[in-house]
Protein backbone atom coordinates (compact mmCIF):
# COMPACT_ATOMS: atom_id res chain seq x y z
CA UNK A 1 0.00 0.00 0.00
CA UNK A 2 1.28 3.52 -0.62
CA UNK A 3 2.25 5.39 2.65
CA UNK A 4 0.24 8.12 3.33
CA UNK A 5 3.35 10.11 3.42
CA UNK A 6 7.85 9.72 2.21
CA UNK A 7 9.45 12.65 3.75
CA UNK A 8 12.71 13.04 2.47
CA UNK A 9 16.13 15.10 3.76
CA UNK A 10 13.60 17.42 4.82
CA UNK A 11 14.54 20.00 6.93
CA UNK A 12 13.04 23.39 7.68
CA UNK A 13 14.78 26.54 9.14
CA UNK A 14 13.79 29.88 10.13
CA UNK A 15 17.26 31.64 9.41
CA UNK A 16 19.00 30.04 10.76
CA UNK A 17 17.82 27.96 13.60
CA UNK A 18 16.51 25.20 11.48
CA UNK A 19 13.30 23.69 13.92
CA UNK A 20 12.94 20.02 11.72
CA UNK A 21 15.52 18.09 10.50
CA UNK A 22 14.06 14.31 9.45
CA UNK A 23 16.63 12.28 6.96
CA UNK A 24 13.56 9.92 6.58
CA UNK A 25 10.33 8.98 7.55
CA UNK A 26 7.59 7.06 6.46
CA UNK A 27 4.16 7.43 7.71
CA UNK A 28 1.66 4.53 6.40
CA UNK A 29 -1.78 4.88 5.41
CA UNK A 30 -4.64 4.05 7.80
CA UNK A 31 -2.15 4.43 10.71
CA UNK A 32 -2.55 6.24 13.88
CA UNK A 33 1.07 7.65 14.19
CA UNK A 34 1.52 9.58 17.43
CA UNK A 35 4.50 11.88 18.09
CA UNK A 36 5.26 13.04 21.49
CA UNK A 37 8.47 15.26 22.98
CA UNK A 38 8.59 18.13 24.88
CA UNK A 39 7.63 21.84 23.76
CA UNK A 40 9.69 23.35 21.27
CA UNK A 41 10.49 19.73 19.35
CA UNK A 42 9.57 21.26 16.07
CA UNK A 43 6.29 18.83 16.11
CA UNK A 44 3.77 21.65 15.32
CA UNK A 45 5.96 22.63 12.38
CA UNK A 46 6.11 19.04 11.40
CA UNK A 47 2.57 19.15 11.14
CA UNK A 48 2.42 22.37 9.61
CA UNK A 49 4.58 20.68 6.88
CA UNK A 50 2.08 17.61 6.33
CA UNK A 51 -0.73 19.74 5.87
CA UNK A 52 1.29 21.94 3.20
CA UNK A 53 0.76 25.27 4.79
CA UNK A 54 4.35 25.84 4.67
CA UNK A 55 6.76 24.29 1.94
CA UNK A 56 10.21 22.71 3.59
CA UNK A 57 13.07 24.48 3.39
CA UNK A 58 15.02 21.61 1.87
CA UNK A 59 13.61 18.02 0.84
CA UNK A 60 10.85 15.91 -0.27
CA UNK A 61 7.34 15.46 0.65
CA UNK A 62 5.36 12.49 -1.25
CA UNK A 63 2.13 12.25 -0.47
CA UNK A 64 0.17 9.32 -1.47
CA UNK A 65 3.07 8.00 -3.72
CA UNK A 66 3.03 11.77 -5.57
CA UNK A 67 5.77 14.49 -5.00
CA UNK A 68 4.10 17.56 -3.32
CA UNK A 69 5.84 20.82 -4.62
CA UNK A 70 5.44 24.23 -3.21
CA UNK A 71 2.45 25.06 -5.76
CA UNK A 72 0.54 22.28 -4.06
CA UNK A 73 -2.52 21.46 -5.42
CA UNK A 74 -6.47 22.69 -3.57
CA UNK A 75 -7.64 19.22 -4.24
CA UNK A 76 -4.16 17.80 -2.20
CA UNK A 77 -4.82 20.36 0.75
CA UNK A 78 -8.62 19.48 0.78
CA UNK A 79 -7.96 15.74 1.36
CA UNK A 80 -5.86 16.42 4.52
CA UNK A 81 -6.64 19.30 7.63
CA UNK A 82 -5.44 19.37 10.99
CA UNK A 83 -7.39 19.84 14.45
CA UNK A 84 -5.02 22.37 16.29
CA UNK A 85 -5.12 22.71 20.14
CA UNK A 86 -7.00 26.04 20.06
CA UNK A 87 -10.45 25.15 18.27
CA UNK A 88 -10.29 28.80 16.59
CA UNK A 89 -14.05 29.00 15.76
CA UNK A 90 -16.09 31.86 13.75
CA UNK A 91 -18.05 33.83 15.80
CA UNK A 92 -21.19 32.09 14.49
CA UNK A 93 -23.12 29.10 15.46
CA UNK A 94 -21.78 25.57 15.77
CA UNK A 95 -23.30 24.26 13.46
CA UNK A 96 -22.14 27.10 10.55
CA UNK A 97 -18.64 26.07 12.24
CA UNK A 98 -18.80 22.77 11.55
CA UNK A 99 -20.42 23.50 7.87
CA UNK A 100 -17.43 25.91 6.87
CA UNK A 101 -15.15 23.32 5.12
CA UNK A 102 -18.04 22.01 3.15
CA UNK A 103 -18.42 25.83 1.90
CA UNK A 104 -15.11 26.41 1.37
CA UNK A 105 -15.96 23.45 -0.85
CA UNK A 106 -18.71 24.85 -2.87
CA UNK A 107 -22.64 24.30 -2.37
CA UNK A 108 -23.35 22.78 1.01
CA UNK A 109 -24.66 19.37 0.56
CA UNK A 110 -28.39 18.81 1.88
CA UNK A 111 -28.00 15.30 4.09
CA UNK A 112 -27.62 14.88 7.48
CA UNK A 113 -23.45 14.80 7.81
CA UNK A 114 -23.30 17.46 9.81
CA UNK A 115 -26.48 16.66 12.44
CA UNK A 116 -24.43 13.17 12.43
CA UNK A 117 -21.38 14.26 13.48
CA UNK A 118 -22.84 16.74 16.22
CA UNK A 119 -24.79 13.89 17.10
CA UNK A 120 -21.44 11.50 18.10
CA UNK A 121 -19.61 14.16 19.34
CA UNK A 122 -22.25 14.86 22.11
CA UNK A 123 -23.08 18.26 20.69
CA UNK A 124 -26.67 17.34 19.13
CA UNK A 125 -28.73 20.20 21.58
CA UNK A 126 -26.05 23.02 20.09
CA UNK A 127 -26.65 23.47 16.64
CA UNK A 128 -27.78 26.65 16.93
CA UNK A 129 -26.08 27.23 19.60
CA UNK A 130 -23.41 30.63 19.48
CA UNK A 131 -19.94 29.31 19.75
CA UNK A 132 -19.29 31.53 22.56
CA UNK A 133 -21.34 30.11 25.05
CA UNK A 134 -19.41 26.99 24.33
CA UNK A 135 -17.18 25.26 27.15
CA UNK A 136 -13.25 24.56 26.01
CA UNK A 137 -14.44 20.71 25.62
CA UNK A 138 -17.57 21.50 23.51
CA UNK A 139 -15.55 23.66 21.53
CA UNK A 140 -12.93 21.54 21.06
CA UNK A 141 -15.29 18.72 19.55
CA UNK A 142 -16.78 21.50 16.78
CA UNK A 143 -13.69 21.67 15.95
CA UNK A 144 -12.65 18.12 15.63
CA UNK A 145 -16.69 17.79 14.15
CA UNK A 146 -15.55 20.43 11.55
CA UNK A 147 -12.70 18.68 10.46
CA UNK A 148 -14.25 15.14 10.18
CA UNK A 149 -17.10 16.14 7.87
CA UNK A 150 -15.26 16.77 4.91
CA UNK A 151 -13.68 13.74 4.83
CA UNK A 152 -10.47 13.87 4.84
CA UNK A 153 -8.16 11.13 4.11
CA UNK A 154 -5.55 12.78 6.10
CA UNK A 155 -6.29 13.95 9.80
CA UNK A 156 -3.08 15.85 11.38
CA UNK A 157 -4.25 16.48 15.18
CA UNK A 158 -1.97 19.10 16.90
CA UNK A 159 -2.04 18.50 20.57
CA UNK A 160 -6.21 18.40 20.37
CA UNK A 161 -6.53 17.72 24.09
CA UNK A 162 -4.29 20.24 25.38
CA UNK A 163 -6.28 21.96 27.86
CA UNK A 164 -9.26 19.50 28.39
CA UNK A 165 -10.61 17.01 31.16
CA UNK A 166 -10.55 13.61 30.99
CA UNK A 167 -13.96 13.51 29.61
CA UNK A 168 -13.73 15.54 26.92
CA UNK A 169 -10.36 13.59 26.52
CA UNK A 170 -11.62 10.07 26.88
CA UNK A 171 -14.48 11.55 23.86
CA UNK A 172 -12.01 12.42 21.35
CA UNK A 173 -9.83 10.00 21.61
CA UNK A 174 -12.84 7.18 20.74
CA UNK A 175 -13.99 9.40 17.27
CA UNK A 176 -10.17 9.54 16.71
CA UNK A 177 -9.82 5.58 16.85
CA UNK A 178 -13.43 4.79 15.50
CA UNK A 179 -12.26 7.31 12.42
CA UNK A 180 -9.31 5.35 11.43
CA UNK A 181 -10.81 1.73 12.04
CA UNK A 182 -14.10 2.39 10.14
CA UNK A 183 -12.63 5.21 7.44
CA UNK A 184 -8.76 4.36 7.37
CA UNK A 185 -8.51 7.86 7.89
CA UNK A 186 -4.36 8.52 8.39
CA UNK A 187 -3.92 10.15 11.66
CA UNK A 188 -1.21 12.16 12.93
CA UNK A 189 -1.25 13.37 16.40
CA UNK A 190 1.17 15.23 18.66
CA UNK A 191 1.07 15.29 22.01
CA UNK A 192 2.97 16.29 24.88
CA UNK A 193 1.31 13.10 27.14
CA UNK A 194 2.85 9.90 26.08
CA UNK A 195 0.31 8.07 27.31
CA UNK A 196 -2.08 9.28 25.21
CA UNK A 197 0.32 7.94 22.27
CA UNK A 198 0.44 5.05 23.85
CA UNK A 199 -3.83 4.53 23.80
CA UNK A 200 -4.08 5.83 20.22
CA UNK A 201 -0.84 5.30 17.98
CA UNK A 202 0.30 2.49 16.58
CA UNK A 203 3.57 3.67 15.71
CA UNK A 204 5.08 6.50 17.97
CA UNK A 205 7.70 8.89 18.04
CA UNK A 206 10.00 10.79 20.04
CA UNK A 207 10.80 14.39 18.40
CA UNK A 208 13.72 16.44 20.02
CA UNK A 209 15.04 19.43 19.12
CA UNK A 210 13.87 19.08 15.20
CA UNK A 211 15.06 15.50 14.93
CA UNK A 212 13.46 11.90 15.07
CA UNK A 213 15.06 10.66 18.23
CA UNK A 214 13.13 7.18 17.89
CA UNK A 215 10.37 5.95 15.64
CA UNK A 216 8.95 2.64 16.68
CA UNK A 217 5.46 0.18 17.29
CA UNK A 218 3.63 1.81 20.02
CA UNK A 219 4.44 -1.38 22.36
CA UNK A 220 8.40 -1.44 21.65
CA UNK A 221 8.61 2.60 21.80
CA UNK A 222 7.23 1.75 25.26
CA UNK A 223 8.28 -1.53 26.92
CA UNK A 224 11.39 -1.55 24.93
CA UNK A 225 12.91 1.77 24.04
CA UNK A 226 16.09 1.39 22.07
CA UNK A 227 17.05 4.94 22.70
CA UNK A 228 18.86 6.65 25.95
CA UNK A 229 16.54 9.72 25.43
CA UNK A 230 13.63 7.90 24.86
CA UNK A 231 13.77 5.84 28.21
CA UNK A 232 14.26 8.81 29.91
CA UNK A 233 11.71 10.94 27.88
CA UNK A 234 9.64 7.96 29.47
CA UNK A 235 10.52 7.89 33.03
CA UNK A 236 9.82 11.96 33.08
CA UNK A 237 13.13 13.42 33.32
CA UNK A 238 13.92 16.37 31.10
CA UNK A 239 15.21 15.94 27.58
CA UNK A 240 16.66 18.60 25.09
CA UNK B 1 -33.29 77.55 29.90
CA UNK B 2 -35.93 80.05 28.26
CA UNK B 3 -34.02 79.66 24.89
CA UNK B 4 -33.63 75.32 25.44
CA UNK B 5 -37.38 75.19 25.89
CA UNK B 6 -38.57 77.23 22.90
CA UNK B 7 -35.72 75.17 21.04
CA UNK B 8 -37.61 72.24 21.54
CA UNK B 9 -41.25 73.67 20.95
CA UNK B 10 -40.12 75.27 17.29
CA UNK B 11 -38.78 71.79 16.64
CA UNK B 12 -41.72 69.79 17.14
CA UNK B 13 -43.62 72.49 15.24
CA UNK B 14 -41.25 72.62 12.65
CA UNK B 15 -41.22 69.17 12.07
CA UNK B 16 -44.82 68.81 12.08
CA UNK B 17 -46.00 71.87 9.96
CA UNK B 18 -43.50 69.39 7.27
CA UNK B 19 -42.34 72.94 6.13
CA UNK B 20 -41.02 71.97 2.55
CA UNK B 21 -37.58 74.24 3.36
CA UNK B 22 -37.06 72.34 5.78
CA UNK B 23 -37.83 68.76 4.44
CA UNK B 24 -35.85 69.89 1.51
CA UNK B 25 -32.50 70.61 3.84
CA UNK B 26 -32.96 67.47 5.72
CA UNK B 27 -33.37 65.56 1.92
CA UNK B 28 -30.15 67.19 0.70
CA UNK B 29 -28.31 66.42 4.06
CA UNK B 30 -29.04 62.97 3.54
CA UNK B 31 -28.68 62.59 0.07
CA UNK B 32 -24.76 64.04 0.59
CA UNK B 33 -24.36 61.82 3.56
CA UNK B 34 -25.81 58.60 2.09
CA UNK B 35 -23.56 58.80 -0.95
CA UNK B 36 -20.56 59.66 0.33
CA UNK B 37 -20.61 57.26 2.57
CA UNK B 38 -21.58 54.65 0.24
CA UNK B 39 -18.61 55.66 -2.13
CA UNK B 40 -16.11 55.70 0.85
CA UNK B 41 -17.53 52.32 1.84
CA UNK B 42 -16.83 50.61 -1.20
CA UNK B 43 -13.05 52.06 -1.11
CA UNK B 44 -12.56 52.02 2.24
CA UNK B 45 -14.07 48.73 3.32
CA UNK B 46 -11.79 46.04 0.78
CA UNK B 47 -8.55 48.44 0.63
CA UNK B 48 -8.63 48.84 4.25
CA UNK B 49 -8.86 44.60 4.60
CA UNK B 50 -6.36 43.75 1.99
CA UNK B 51 -4.07 46.43 4.21
CA UNK B 52 -5.52 44.68 7.68
CA UNK B 53 -4.61 40.94 5.87
CA UNK B 54 -0.92 42.13 4.25
CA UNK B 55 0.73 41.82 7.37
CA UNK B 56 4.58 42.16 6.30
CA UNK B 57 3.39 44.68 3.92
CA UNK B 58 6.81 46.67 2.68
CA UNK B 59 6.32 49.88 3.34
CA UNK B 60 3.38 49.69 6.13
CA UNK B 61 5.31 51.73 8.91
CA UNK B 62 4.79 54.35 6.96
CA UNK B 63 1.82 53.99 5.55
CA UNK B 64 -0.66 53.00 8.82
CA UNK B 65 0.75 56.03 10.26
CA UNK B 66 -0.55 58.20 7.49
CA UNK B 67 -3.79 56.31 7.60
CA UNK B 68 -4.28 57.27 10.80
CA UNK B 69 -3.24 60.54 10.04
CA UNK B 70 -6.04 61.31 7.14
CA UNK B 71 -8.54 59.73 9.71
CA UNK B 72 -7.81 62.93 11.96
CA UNK B 73 -7.90 65.31 8.96
CA UNK B 74 -9.25 68.53 9.55
CA UNK B 75 -12.62 68.96 7.38
CA UNK B 76 -12.09 72.40 6.87
CA UNK B 77 -8.60 71.94 5.61
CA UNK B 78 -10.31 69.04 3.56
CA UNK B 79 -12.76 71.62 2.46
CA UNK B 80 -10.01 74.13 1.27
CA UNK B 81 -8.23 71.59 -0.60
CA UNK B 82 -11.67 70.57 -2.59
CA UNK B 83 -12.24 74.22 -3.55
CA UNK B 84 -9.28 75.00 -5.12
CA UNK B 85 -9.45 70.84 -6.59
CA UNK B 86 -12.60 72.28 -8.38
CA UNK B 87 -12.56 76.04 -8.52
CA UNK B 88 -12.19 77.75 -11.67
CA UNK B 89 -8.70 77.65 -12.12
CA UNK B 90 -8.14 74.30 -10.40
CA UNK B 91 -6.97 71.28 -12.42
CA UNK B 92 -10.78 69.50 -12.71
CA UNK B 93 -12.42 72.90 -12.32
CA UNK B 94 -14.12 71.60 -15.88
CA UNK B 95 -16.12 69.21 -13.67
CA UNK B 96 -18.44 72.70 -12.56
CA UNK B 97 -19.00 70.73 -9.41
CA UNK B 98 -18.02 73.86 -7.37
CA UNK B 99 -20.99 75.07 -5.02
CA UNK B 100 -23.30 71.88 -6.05
CA UNK B 101 -23.83 68.87 -4.16
CA UNK B 102 -21.32 66.73 -6.19
CA UNK B 103 -18.86 68.55 -4.69
CA UNK B 104 -19.81 68.54 -1.22
CA UNK B 105 -20.20 64.85 -1.77
CA UNK B 106 -16.57 64.96 -3.10
CA UNK B 107 -15.60 66.80 -0.16
CA UNK B 108 -17.52 64.14 2.45
CA UNK B 109 -16.24 61.08 1.22
CA UNK B 110 -12.37 62.67 0.90
CA UNK B 111 -13.54 62.93 4.97
CA UNK B 112 -14.73 59.55 5.87
CA UNK B 113 -12.42 57.25 3.39
CA UNK B 114 -9.72 57.15 6.20
CA UNK B 115 -12.08 56.51 8.58
CA UNK B 116 -13.31 53.44 7.18
CA UNK B 117 -9.83 52.48 5.84
CA UNK B 118 -8.12 52.56 9.34
CA UNK B 119 -10.92 51.64 10.72
CA UNK B 120 -11.24 48.26 9.10
CA UNK B 121 -7.75 47.80 8.77
CA UNK B 122 -7.85 47.92 12.72
CA UNK B 123 -10.70 45.73 12.81
CA UNK B 124 -9.33 42.92 10.62
CA UNK B 125 -6.41 42.81 12.65
CA UNK B 126 -7.99 42.39 15.74
CA UNK B 127 -9.10 39.06 14.21
CA UNK B 128 -6.93 35.93 15.47
CA UNK B 129 -3.97 35.66 13.52
CA UNK B 130 -4.06 32.06 13.81
CA UNK B 131 -7.26 32.23 12.06
CA UNK B 132 -6.13 32.47 8.78
CA UNK B 133 -3.76 29.10 9.44
CA UNK B 134 -6.96 27.37 10.37
CA UNK B 135 -8.85 28.32 7.46
CA UNK B 136 -6.20 27.57 4.95
CA UNK B 137 -6.09 24.01 6.80
CA UNK B 138 -9.58 23.38 6.05
CA UNK B 139 -9.34 23.64 2.32
CA UNK B 140 -9.63 27.63 1.84
CA UNK B 141 -7.86 29.48 -1.12
CA UNK B 142 -6.46 32.93 -0.04
CA UNK B 143 -9.35 34.56 -1.07
CA UNK B 144 -11.72 32.60 1.23
CA UNK B 145 -9.41 33.32 3.75
CA UNK B 146 -9.68 37.18 3.46
CA UNK B 147 -13.15 36.83 3.05
CA UNK B 148 -13.79 34.58 6.08
CA UNK B 149 -11.86 37.10 7.82
CA UNK B 150 -13.41 40.28 6.95
CA UNK B 151 -16.77 38.85 7.74
CA UNK B 152 -14.98 37.71 11.63
CA UNK B 153 -14.22 41.38 11.66
CA UNK B 154 -17.78 42.72 11.35
CA UNK B 155 -18.40 43.97 14.82
CA UNK B 156 -15.58 46.57 13.82
CA UNK B 157 -16.09 47.28 9.81
CA UNK B 158 -19.42 48.06 11.42
CA UNK B 159 -18.06 50.28 14.07
CA UNK B 160 -16.35 52.29 10.88
CA UNK B 161 -19.44 52.37 9.19
CA UNK B 162 -21.15 54.36 11.87
CA UNK B 163 -17.84 56.47 12.54
CA UNK B 164 -17.76 57.18 9.35
CA UNK B 165 -21.74 58.42 8.94
CA UNK B 166 -21.20 60.17 12.36
CA UNK B 167 -18.39 62.41 10.81
CA UNK B 168 -20.27 63.12 7.56
CA UNK B 169 -23.38 63.83 9.01
CA UNK B 170 -22.15 66.21 11.57
CA UNK B 171 -19.59 68.11 9.38
CA UNK B 172 -19.66 71.67 8.73
CA UNK B 173 -16.77 73.12 7.59
CA UNK B 174 -16.06 71.73 4.16
CA UNK B 175 -19.63 71.61 2.93
CA UNK B 176 -19.75 75.41 3.83
CA UNK B 177 -16.69 76.01 1.69
CA UNK B 178 -17.67 73.45 -1.15
CA UNK B 179 -20.84 73.65 -0.88
CA UNK B 180 -22.08 77.56 0.02
CA UNK B 181 -25.34 77.00 2.16
CA UNK B 182 -26.77 78.36 -1.31
CA UNK B 183 -30.85 77.87 -0.10
CA UNK B 184 -32.42 75.19 -1.73
CA UNK B 185 -29.18 74.14 -3.84
CA UNK B 186 -26.89 73.78 -1.33
CA UNK B 187 -27.58 74.02 2.51
CA UNK B 188 -27.96 71.48 4.69
CA UNK B 189 -28.74 70.98 8.38
CA UNK B 190 -25.32 71.98 9.64
CA UNK B 191 -24.72 75.15 7.24
CA UNK B 192 -28.73 75.99 7.98
CA UNK B 193 -27.86 76.19 11.94
CA UNK B 194 -24.47 78.41 11.37
CA UNK B 195 -26.52 80.84 9.32
CA UNK B 196 -29.50 81.04 11.36
CA UNK B 197 -27.33 81.05 14.72
CA UNK B 198 -25.31 83.73 12.83
CA UNK B 199 -28.59 85.23 12.42
CA UNK B 200 -29.71 85.61 16.10
CA UNK B 201 -32.40 82.87 15.57
CA UNK B 202 -30.95 80.52 18.22
CA UNK B 203 -34.44 78.90 18.66
CA UNK B 204 -34.55 77.80 14.91
CA UNK B 205 -30.83 76.39 14.87
CA UNK B 206 -31.52 74.55 17.99
CA UNK B 207 -34.34 73.45 16.28
CA UNK B 208 -32.46 72.37 13.43
CA UNK B 209 -29.81 70.50 15.91
CA UNK B 210 -32.53 68.43 17.20
CA UNK B 211 -33.64 67.08 14.20
CA UNK B 212 -29.93 66.47 12.89
CA UNK B 213 -29.25 64.52 16.11
CA UNK B 214 -32.64 63.06 15.85
CA UNK B 215 -31.82 61.79 12.31
CA UNK B 216 -28.19 60.66 13.40
CA UNK B 217 -30.08 58.66 16.42
CA UNK B 218 -32.42 57.07 14.15
CA UNK B 219 -29.50 55.80 11.14
CA UNK B 220 -27.60 54.86 14.59
CA UNK B 221 -30.48 52.82 15.64
CA UNK B 222 -30.60 50.61 12.83
CA UNK B 223 -26.93 50.28 12.54
CA UNK B 224 -26.96 48.83 16.27
CA UNK B 225 -29.52 46.51 15.25
CA UNK B 226 -27.33 45.20 12.43
CA UNK B 227 -24.22 45.11 15.30
CA UNK B 228 -26.67 42.80 17.45
CA UNK B 229 -27.97 40.63 14.47
CA UNK B 230 -24.23 39.84 13.79
CA UNK B 231 -23.32 38.42 17.51
CA UNK B 232 -22.00 41.76 18.67
CA UNK B 233 -23.48 42.52 22.43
Amino acid sequence: MTPAYELNGIRHCYGERCVVDVPELKINAGEVFGIVGPSGAGKSTLLRLLNFLEAPTEGQIHHQGVLVTSDVSLETRREITTVFQRPMLLRRSVAANVRIGQRIRGPVPKDDTVDGWLGRLGLGGLADAPVRTLSAGEAQRVALARALVVNPSVLLLDEPTGNLDPYNVGLIEEIVRAECAERGTTIVIVTHDPFQARRLANRTALMIGGVMVEVAETNHFFSDPQQPKTAAFLRGDLVF
Amino acid sequence: MQTLRRAFADALELLWSMDSALLEIVGLTLQVTLVALTIALLLGIPIGAAIGLARRLPGRAFLVPLIYTGMGLPPVVVGLFTYLLLSNQGPIGGLGWLFTPAGMIMAQTIIAFPLVLGLTMAAVQSVDPDLPIQMRALGATRRQVALTTLVESRIGVTAAVVAAYGSIISEVGAVMLVGGNIEGETRVLTTAIVLETRKGNFALALALGIILLGLAFLTNLVFHRLQVRQGGP
